[in-house]
């Protein structure tokens, strides 16, 4: 264990200085890929808080977008900070997961059905986002309005993308943390029972509601500043990359490869998709566009038959029965 | 708002429901036998769509040839759906079985965008369009709903005359049953994803009637078959059916009232709420 966390802070170290590290030309792409990184990460990681119970949401897109566009709105109209803005667009996230909560879990939609329902959703704010086109740009998108000499904290604009760069890392550090509570509360326990046999939990007093929707609104909020941060870092928003079923299964897809039951699955699977559409991307430049997505296809559909808990939960497993069967020789 | 726009769109709503039928009841189909809600479902219709595009307008092949292409590939599509995705993964958790024909989805987006570019493709039919009574119908939607019609009442009269049909109704309502009486469910699923792909082929080859094929097709009508078969009752035909007419309705009509998206958000908003009050479908009996 030891051994473990010493390697974990060594490359926490290296994370931290990575942006003053001499990279020449590199650097502003470098920086620019471990953004998404992180920020998808973590949004993936706000998606598995709910994924790893059962509560396969296909419609986090809705909370994605309605974080993005709440500040980015308020702030070219009205020219509030994001900062209020990030407040506010949580507020309205969490508003939407409790309505769509509450009787989702007291009608005991589950499964399948749970799935389709928030699919749903997504799509309603889509389409919301979409036939709101005087506000909102419709599926042309609109651009964050720049502050010009009033960039800084208080706009959360900059010019310079190691700010950005810590902003979310922190995010992300901060996503593991809510992450590692989860799963050493009782509130874990009560999911896990709850996720096996509704009825069998609640006949042993827990309480179904409201862990799940205490779970769900957790989700919600995490994944609406997760689209805060990426509105305010790409300054642009769009109905098609920010909600609807998009991006609400590359969400899903990304932890399924990776692993929904482990702390760094979402941040595995991440990566690895992200590495594979840029170093395609590289590779062959758009000559070849929608290539990295058939083999992340291919290797989604080849992962789920073949490793249902994902690359990083079956590496994982091996290594821990490996080492298992090792200490059981010893005794 | 003229009544006359009205009474167009209703009819456009019922021509419409047709098709929508045709996918729901395919998609109802497989639900009901195998358990598995099978995402990419309309993205196997846009690849029979891109089928009947190649014979017809780039080999040169005659319509109702290609549209023949189009039901063969549909049905292999179905069979090996089934043979290489579902069959490996039958027993484990429905949802990896969700996903795992959501990473289909994504392959076959991906790939088609990679083979035939987000081009959209429209196949050019010159067809008559007639006006009754200051109502136009044209042909490209007349043509489709009635051979959509012809194909739900051909399933039924399969579903309910012949052996197999009745195998597969029994392995719906009670797949441990069918296996306690001998009867193999292996070959049933196969034939039942042979006739869902068939389903799928039939709706490619009437859709491009009146669509373009591009690679996101399926994103335009997916998420509304399955609100169609939820909304109806999974695995239950009769509803799915009613269900089609319903939903679009909803989205002719709103869409002309109100704007093309808010007929959808109606629509899902439906759904949604109809999840709550009644989850087993507008044809479940209250519990």
């Amino acid at each position: 264990m030891s051994r473990g966390r010493l390697f974990a802070g060594a490359l926490l170290v290296c994370l931290v200085v990575a942006p003053f590290l001499p990279m020449g030309g590199m650097q502003q792409y470098v920086l620019h890929v471990a953004i998404q990184i992180f920020i998808w990460s973590f949004i993936g990681q706000a998606w598995s808080l709910m994924g790893r119970f059962g509560l396969v949401s296909l419609g986090h897109g809705a909370f994605l977008g309605v974080g993005a566009y709440t500040t980015t709105l308020l702030w070219n109209f009205y020219s509030l900070t994001p900062w209020i803005g990030a407040l506010l667009a949580v507020a309205a996230s969490v508003a939407i997961a409790v309505v769509l909560g509450i009787p989702c879990f007291r009608f005991r939609v589950i499964g399948h059905y749970f799935a389709l329902v928030t699919l749903a959703v997504g799509e309603v704010i889509r389409l919301l986002i979409i036939a709101e086109r005087d506000w909102t740009g419709g599926s042309l998108g609109a651009s964050l309005k720049t502050a010009g000499t009033a960039s800084g904290l208080w706009t959360l604009q900059f010019a310079d993308k190691r700010v950005f760069y810590y902003a979310s890392l922190g995010m992300f550090l901060a996503g593991l943390w809510v992450w590692d509570r989860v799963d050493r509360s009782m509130a874990r326990s009560a999911l896990e029972a709850i996720g096996e046999d509704e009825t069998a939990a609640a006949s042993v007093g827990i309480h179904v509601t409201r862990f799940k929707l205490g779970i769900t609104v957790v989700s919600a909020a995490l994944t609406a500043l997760g689209g805060v941060l990426y509105a305010q870092y790409i300054s642009y928003v769009n109905p098609d990359t920010l909600s609807g079923i998009g991006v609400s299964l590359k969400i899903v897809f990304a932890v399924v490869l990776g692993g929904m039951y482990s702390l760094m699955g979402p941040l595995v699977g991440t990566a690895l998709t992200t590495a594979l559409s840029e170093g395609l991307r590289i590779a062959f430049g758009l000559k070849f566009l929608g290539m990295a997505e058939t083999i992340y296809g291919l290797l989604l559909i080849i992962s789920i038959i073949f490793l249902p808990s994902g690359i990083y939960g079956s590496i994982r497993e091996a290594i821990r029965r490996r080492t298992a069967g090792t200490a059981g020789v010893r005794s | 708002m003229e009544p006359i726009f009205l009474v167009e769109a209703a009819i456009n709503g019922i021509l419409l429901g047709g098709v929508l039928a045709l996918l729901a009841l395919g998609l109802n189909l497989i639900f009901g036998v195998l358990d598995i809600v099978w995402i990419a479902y309309v993205d196997l219709v846009m690849v029979c769509m891109y089928a009947i595009y190649f014979f017809h307008v780039a080999f040169g092949w005659p319509i109702w040839a290609a549209g023949l292409v189009s039901l063969v590939a549909g049905t292999l599509l179905g069979v090996g759906v089934h043979l290489l995705i579902i069959s490996p993964i039958l027993t484990s958790a429905p949802i990896n079985q969700l996903l795992a024909t959501g990473g289909l989805l994504f392959f076959l987006q991906s790939a088609a965008t990679f083979l035939w570019t987000t081009d959209h493709k429209t196949v050019r039919l010159s067809l008559p369009s007639y006006e009754i009574a200051g109502i136009f119908l044209p042909a490209t939607r007349i043509i489709p709903f009635a051979i959509s019609i012809l194909a739900v009442i051909a399933l039924y009269f399969f579903l309910t005359r012949t052996y197999i049909g009745t195998a597969i109704r029994a392995v719906s309502q009670d797949r441990d049953a069918m296996s306690l009486m001998g009867a193999s469910p292996q070959r049933i699923y196969i034939v039942t994803s042979a006739v869902g792909g068939l389903m799928a082929g039939l709706a490619g080859a009437l859709l491009i009637f009146q669509y373009s094929v591009h690679p996101f097709f399926g994103g335009q009508f997916g998420p509304l078959t399955f609100m169609i078969c939820v909304l109806g009752g999974l695995g239950n035909m009769v509803g799915a059916f009613i269900a089609s007419f319903i939903m679009s309705e909803i989205i002719s009509i709103g869409g002309v009232v109100i704007s093309t998206e808010m007929g959808y958000v109606i629509a899902f908003v439906i759904f949604i709420v109809m999840m709550f009050v009644r989850p087993g479908g507008i044809m479940a009996k209250r519990e």
